[in-house]
């Protein structure tokens, strides 16, 4: 944690440098299945930042719908332990 | 120009890293069973019949709480989701105070060179991105960009985690549901 800290407060006083940011924009650009597909570098930071935010609101939305299943699901279990000893058990 | 360099490279290992430990299966077993034991302890501390909206944000707060121990407090993404958690209704109302505050002192910390920043102003469009990612990503608000990138790259790998386990555990149940009832 303290590493981390140092690092940024290093970065604050020698300065980001465009280059960084486009390095680091790049390789989040490989995260994205948008464009994990295409090959070309030629997408602009600002389309991969928009699409990175798209994603995140996805994958939030996703959980969030999960969630919501889950929560039935599990409304409708019994509470008795055996039954979640034999999920955990599915599980590993 | 070379610090620079090796500072880059060793934050771009550690995106790689932290890749790996949100895409390994072993991660993903482990988060489950976690997710399970504590979504088990939720539902016997809770009184019965939730309603559907309660219960499914308790849900995603266990899922979510879950998820932000699973990262060991190495990012700030996770360190923001535990500290939201203890003091909800609280800190809900600190943050409507302190946010005049905090955006005072985040001007005056932006750590960006003269020359980034005149770039970075001539293109708008990407200071609104970062700003609205800034915004997505838990606690990076103020963060600096080289951080805030790294964080979102790893609060990507560890939501699609967490859907790929909550998927797994749903299959699971509603399975074992119908073996029950059929």
């Amino acid at each position: 944690m303290s590493s981390r800290r140092s690092r940024s407060m290093q970065s604050g006083s020698s300065r980001i440098t465009e280059d960084q940011i486009t390095d680091l924009v790049s390789k989040l650009q490989r995260l994205i299945p948008e464009f994990r597909n295409r090959r070309s570098d030629k997408v602009s930071a600002s389309k991969v930042l928009q699409e990175t935010c798209n994603y995140i609101r996805s994958l939030q939305r996703e959980v969030g719908d999960l969630s919501e299943r889950l929560s039935e699901l599990l409304g409708s279990l019994e509470t008795d332990s055996d039954q979640a000893s034999i999920i955990r058990s599915l599980l590993m | 120009m070379k610090t620079r360099k090796i500072g880059a490279d060793a934050q771009s290992s550690d995106i790689s890293r932290t890749e790996v430990r949100w895409r390994s299966e072993s991660s993903q077993r482990i988060y489950s069973v976690k997710l399970v034991e504590a979504l088990q302890r939720a539902i016997q501390n809770s009184t019965p019949a939730l309603s559907i909206s309660a219960g499914s944000r308790a849900v995603r707060d266990v899922a979510d709480r879950v998820l932000a121990m699973t990262a060991k407090g190495r990012t700030r993404w996770s360190r923001a989701i535990l500290a939201s958690r203890r003091r909800l209704s609280i800190l809900r109302r600190h943050r409507k105070v302190k946010k005049s505050r905090a955006s005072r002192i985040n001007r005056r910390s932006k750590p960006l060179s003269a020359a980034a920043e005149d770039r970075t102003r001539r293109l708008p469009a990407v200071e609104k991105r970062i700003k609205v990612l800034s915004q997505l990503v838990p606690g990076c608000k103020g963060a600096p960009v080289t951080d805030l990138l790294e964080e979102a790259g790893d609060y990507i790998a560890a939501l699609e985690m967490q859907i790929r386990s909550m998927i797994t555990l749903t299959e699971i149940i509603s399975g074992s549901n119908g073996e029950r009832t059929g």
